[in-house]
């Protein structure tokens, strides 16, 4: 089965950067899964920009994009706020 | 010993010293371009996505958003010049200056009243002495930009433009940076901030397909008025990494020839010392030599 590739990025930095089977989000119109295949989608995160990531190993990785947005394309998604970080 | 050989010895010494400060300044500077340039390139990452989406929303849907507006008849242009808090980096902040110079002859000429937005302590300085009046002003940070600066600095920015031409408001932006090309060449550049040309930066090569078609979430104008500040805020925040980077590149050459120069003087001087001190010693022994001449005809 095809995988997303996703990165997650910061204005300084590049926070995370992996493969995953489903990405899922909060945008200001309300939840919203991402699964490979998805058309493309520019959306723009709750202020409570929490994003959740299960990675392609079957892990969960939490990232905090307050502010940011989200854009799915050919696979790829791209978690962008100007200070995002991992959550524990 | 003699007064000229004593003042040759005192030129080495302060030679000596103002190689030592250069060499220092030299060595700080090229350590922190690493930094710099590490900075320039962890930030490229989020320049290219913002650029991408604020260029796929612009061209995937029809809107016309505020910061994007051109003015009919533009009046009055705001212009932000980013020099560095400190000298000492050769032409560094004054070919920003030149540079300024010649964008403000060209605004004036084609009718438009000017305001200015300083970053660094050179341009402040600079406006000070020639009592020239500046809408606002940002000091300390020209050698590590801050993110929080950038921030500030479009927010002030997006405010001024949005504000009607009655209420003092400006039409268009233009920023003044220099341009990190490499360690040895750093050129000054004039870009315009706003309004916007949504064109995708030819920095960013490899994205020459064609954008796929987006679903905007909640509307294409929504998504655009959250990314636009954002994009703007991005451009300034890289236009002061570049800034930064340029400048310790600047510095480090100003340092080293420098330091060459120290080097060359001190080479220069040595040799008129020793010059000076074997005529010292040539006088001392004709005069020996004749005051036992003079002895020996006495007799």
């Amino acid at each position: 089965m095809a995988v997303l590739t996703v990165r997650v990025v910061a204005s300084d930095r590049e926070v995370w950067a992996g493969e995953a089977n489903m990405v899922v989000a909060r945008t200001s119109e309300g939840e919203l899964g991402v699964l490979p295949g998805h058309e493309p989608f520019l959306g723009v995160l709750a202020a409570a920009g929490e994003v959740r990531i299960h990675t392609a190993d079957d892990g969960i990785i939490v990232a905090n994009a307050e502010g940011g947005f989200l854009s799915v394309e050919h696979n790829t998604v791209m978690v962008v706020a100007r200070q995002a970080a991992l959550a524990e | 010993m003699g007064a000229q050989l004593r003042i040759y010895r005192q030129k080495i010494k302060s030679a000596q010293t103002t190689k030592k400060i250069t060499r220092a300044m030299e060595l700080i500077s090229a350590s922190r371009i690493q930094k710099a340039q590490a900075r320039l390139t962890s930030a490229a990452p989020y320049s290219q996505a913002l650029t991408r989406a604020v260029s796929a929303v612009a061209t995937g849907s029809n809107v016309d958003h505020p910061l994007t507006t051109e003015a009919p008849n533009a009046r009055r242009a705001a212009v932000v010049v980013f020099t560095s808090d400190r000298g000492l980096a050769g032409a560094f902040s004054s070919q920003v200056m030149r540079e300024n110079g010649e964008l403000t002859e060209r605004l004036t000429r084609e009718g438009k009243e000017i305001v200015y937005y300083l970053v660094g302590r050179k341009a402040v300085q600079y406006f000070a002495f020639r009592q020239r009046a500046s809408e606002q002003q940002w000091m300390g940070s020209s050698d590590r930009p801050e993110v929080e600066t950038a921030q500030e600095i479009a927010t002030a920015l997006i405010e001024h433009f949005l504000k009607p031409y009655e209420e003092g408001g400006v039409d268009e932006i233009h920023i003044v940076h220099n341009q990190f090309v490499s360690l040895v060449s750093q050129v000054p550049q004039v870009v315009r901030l706003l309004p916007l040309e949504v064109v995708e930066a030819d920095e960013y090569p490899a994205s020459n397909e064609v954008l796929p078609l987006y679903e905007f979430e909640p509307h294409g104008f929504e998504v655009l008025d959250a990314l636009l500040p954002a994009f703007i805020e991005n451009r300034i925040f890289a236009a002061m990494l570049s800034s930064a980077a340029a400048e310790h590149a600047a510095r480090q050459k100003a340092m080293k020839s420098a330091t060459d120069n120290a080097d060359k003087l001190i080479q220069q001087y040595t040799r008129l010392a020793n010059n000076a001190r074997q005529a010292e010693i040539t006088q001392q022994i004709s005069e020996i030599v004749g005051g036992a001449d003079a002895l020996v005809s006495a007799k």
